[in-house]
C-alpha cells in the first residue's frame, strides 16, 4: 500500500543549546589564533629591516596570543558553568563513564566502524563514545594543561607578586624550569592541531556517512536522525 | 673576645678608613635597592653588631664562584666584604693548610655554635659513600653535614650547590646532589649562576651580615632582588625582539646591528638572573651584549636542556632526541595523509554500498 509518505523519516532531538554552540565556534576561533600565533612566537617570521621603532610584529603576535588565550580561558570557565546549569548533554565534556561496560564495547564498535569493519554505525544523541573520549582528553584535560602552562609562562612577564604568579607561578618549579614549561606548552599545541584535523574530518565524514547530523547540529542545535531503526 | 668584635672594628683593623666604610654602606644600600635612609642603618648595624663568621666550603666544583667573588666590581666592596667574612676557612684563599686548617673548622663550630653562616660552593656526590669528593681525607658530604649542623643559615653558591650543574648532568655518575637536598633543616639561600655575578654574591652576603636575616626569596629559594626577573625582561636588545628583528646567522647584517638573539637559541627568556642589569667585569658587558645568546647557566639543569643554539630545544623524554616542531609537523602530515586515505576509502565504500542498494531496489521491482 503506497501512500506517498517517504520511507526515510527524520527524527530530531535538541542537543546543543545556544550558549554551547556559541562557545564551540568562539573556541574554534581562539584555538586557531592560538595555534598560529603560538607557532610564530616559537618560530618567528623572517627579520624585518629598518629600526626597531618601525615595527612591533612580535609584540602584536604575542598580544593576539594572549588575547585569544584569555578568550579561551573565559570560554572554558563559562563552559564549566554551563555544564552545571545546561541540559544533560552539556555534562558530557566533563564526565567519562569509565566504569560503564557498554561505553567501552560501544567504543570498540565505533573504532571498528572507522576501520570499515562494521556495516553501520550506532546512533547517538550526544557524542559517540570515541568522540566523547577524545573530547574529554583533548579539550577538557588538554585545554586545562594548556591554560595552566600558558598562564605560568604569562606570569613570567606579569612578574612576581602578580595574580597570575600567585595562581600559576608554582607550575614552573613543579615542571622543572621555564624552558621545560615552554616545551610542553609547545607539544600541547601540536596535540591540539592533530586533534583539530581529526575532529574536522570526522565531523564531515560522519555528517555524510553516519545515521545522524553533525555539522548542522552545531549550528542549529538539533540532532537529525536519518532513519527510524534503533 | 672575637665574639665582641664588630664588623666596623674589623674593617678599621684592616686599614679601611671611616670615609670608605660609609661609602661602602651607601653603595650597598643602593645595590640592594634599599631606600637611601637605610645606608645609615647599615652603618649603625655594622658599628654595633658583632661580626658573624662565614665558613666557605668547597665540594665538587671548579672554583669559578670564588674567582668571581674576589673580582667583585668595586675594589672597595671586595676589600670590605673579604674583611667581613672569616677567612679562617676557605680552600681558595686561606693561609693555613692540612690539619691546622681542618682544626679551624672545629674551632669555629664550637666557638660560634649556631651563629655562623655556611657558604657552600659546589655540591656533595653521594654515590660510593661520597668517595668522589674527598676533603681533608674524608668525604665532602660528611664535612658538609657536620659544619651545617651548627650553622645559622646556608648559602648555596652557584649552580653546583643550587641545582647540581655539570657534574649532576645526565647520567650523573657520582650522584652529585644539590645542597638543599642534603641539608634540609636550615634556612638556605640559592645564588645560582655559573658563576654567579660578583656583585650579586657580595650583595647577598652583605645583606645577610648587616640585617641578620636572609633576603626575601622566590619559590625556588633565590633572592628576589637579583633573580626576580628574566634576562629577557631587562635586555637592551628587547626592542628588537618586540619588533621582530632577529639575528638569523652569526655573521649576518642582524648580528652586526645587534638584533635579538632569540633565533640563535638565546635562553634570556627563560633565565632568571641579573646579568642584563648588573652585567659583568665592572659592568663592562654580558654575553648578549658581546653578541652571544644567554646559555641559561643559572637555571636548573641547564646542561640537559638541549643545544645552547636552538630555541625550540630537543625533548629527551622519549628516549631519542626529538624536537616538538619536527615531530609535530611529521604527525600533522601523517594524520593529513591518513585522513585523506580514509576519506577516499569511505567514499569508495559508500559508492559500492549505494550501488548495492540500487541493485537491491532494482531486484525488488
Amino acid at each position: 500500500m503506497l501512500t506517498g509518505v517517504p520511507t526515510v523519516k527524520q527524527t530530531a532531538v535538541y542537543v546543543y543549546q545556544t550558549p554551547v554552540r556559541i562557545w564551540h565556534w568562539v573556541n574554534a576561533l581562539s584555538i586557531t589564533i592560538l595555534a598560529i600565533t603560538g607557532y610564530l612566537i616559537a618560530n618567528p617570521l623572517p627579520t624585518l629591516p629598518g629600526e626597531a621603532s618601525d615595527h612591533y610584529l612580535m609584540g602584536n603576535m604575542r598580544f593576539f596570543h594572549f588575547a585569544a588565550a584569555y578568550v579561551f580561558i573565559v570560554g572554558f570557565i563559562f563552559r564549566i558553568y554551563w555544564a552545571i546549569v545546561g541540559n544533560s548533554h552539556s555534562h558530557q565534556l566533563f564526565t567519562l563513564p569509565f566504569w560503564r561496560r557498554s561505553f567501552w564495547s560501544e567504543l570498540v564498535h565505533e573504532v571498528r566502524w572507522y576501520a570499515f569493519l562494521e556495516k553501520e554505525p550506532r546512533k547517538y544523541v550526544g557524542h559517540n563514545p570515541l568522540a566523547h573520549l577524545f573530547m574529554v582528553v583533548i579539550i577538557t584535560v588538554g585545554g586545562l594543561v594548556m591554560i595552566v602552562t600558558g598562564m605560568a609562562l604569562y606570569s613570567e612577564q606579569t612578574g612576581l607578586g602578580s595574580w597570575q604568579d600567585h595562581l600559576f607561578g608554582w607550575v614552573i618549579p613543579f615542571v622543572g624550569q621555564s624552558q621545560d614549561v615552554r616545551m610542553w606548552h609547545h607539544w600541547g599545541m601540536w596535540v591540539i592541531v592533530v586533534f583539530v584535523m581529526l575532529h574536522v574530518y570526522t565531523a564531515i565524514r560522519e555528517d555524510i556517512m553516519s545515521r545522524q547530523s553533525l555539522i548542522s547540529t552545531m549550528i542549529s542545535g538539533w540532532r537529525m536522525f536519518k532513519d527510524d531503526r534503533p | 673576645m672575637a665574639m665582641t668584635e664588630t664588623f666596623y672594628e674589623v674593617m678599621r683593623r684592616q686599614g679601611i678608613t671611616r670615609r670608605s666604610f660609609l661609602k661602602f654602606c651607601s653603595l650597598t644600600a643602593t645595590a640592594l635597592g634599599l631606600e637611601p635612609a637605610l645606608a645609615g642603618k647599615i652603618a649603625h648595624a655594622m658599628e654595633t653588631k658583632p661580626r658573624t663568621p662565614v665558613l666557605w666550603l668547597h665540594g665538587l666544583e671548579c672554583t669559578c664562584c670564588s674567582e668571581s667573588f674576589i673580582r667583585s666590581a668595586h675594589p672597595l666592596v671586595s676589600d670590605v666584604v673579604l674583611s667581613m667574612i672569616s677567612l679562617d676557612y676557605d680552600d681558595l684563599i686561606m693561609a693555613s693548610a692540612g690539619h691546622q686548617a681542618e682544626a679551624i673548622l672545629t674551632e669555629i663550630r664550637e666557638k660560634y655554635k649556631g651563629n655562623y653562616i655556611l657558604a657552600v660552593e659546589g655540591n656533595p656526590p653521594l654515590n660510593q659513600d661520597g668517595m668522589s669528593c674527598i676533603v681533608g681525607g674524608r668525604p665532602f658530604v660528611e664535612q658538609l653535614k657536620e659544619v651545617a649542623s651548627d650553622c645559622k643559615a646556608v648559602i648555596s653558591w652557584g649552580s653546583c650547590a643550587s641545582w647540581g650543574c655539570v657534574q649532576a648532568a645526565h647520567p650523573n655518575p657520582t650522584q652529585a646532589t644539590p645542597v638543599h637536598e642534603v641539608i634540609t633543616d636550615k634556612p638556605l639561600i640559592k645564588v645560582p649562576g655559573c658563576p654567579p655575578i660578583a656583585e650579586v654574591m657580595t650583595g647577598v652576603i652583605t645583606y645577610m651580615l648587616t640585617f641578620d636575616r636572609i633576603p626575601e626569596l622566590d619559590r625556588q629559594g633565590r633572592p628576589k632582588m637579583f633573580y626576580g626577573q628574566r634576562i629577557h625582561d631587562k635586555c637592551y636588545r628587547r626592542p628588537h625582539f618586540d619588533a621582530g628583528q632577529f639575528v638569523e646567522d652569526w655573521d649576518d647584517e642582524g648580528a652586526r646591528k645587534g638584533y635579538c638573539l632569540y633565533k640563535m637559541g638565546c635562553k634570556g627568556p627563560t633565565t632568571y638572573n641579573a646579568c642584563s642589569t648588573v652585567r659583568w667585569n665592572n659592568g663592562v658587558s654580558f654575553p648578549i651584549q658581546s653578541g652571544h645568546g644567554c646559555i641559561g647557566c643559572s637555571e636548573d639543569g641547564f646542561w640537559d636542556k638541549g643545544s645552547f643554539y636552538d630555541h625550540v630545544t630537543n625533548t629527551h623524554v622519549f628516549g631519542i632526541e626529538a624536537n616538538a616542531d619536527r615531530v609535530g609537523i611529521a604527525a600533522a602530515g601523517t594524520v593529513g595523509v591518513a585522513v585523506t586515505a580514509h576519506a577516499v576509502a569511505s567514499a569508495v565504500r559508500r559508492i559500492k554500498q549505494g550501488a548495492g542498494e540500487h541493485h537491491e531496489e532494482n531486484d525488488k521491482t
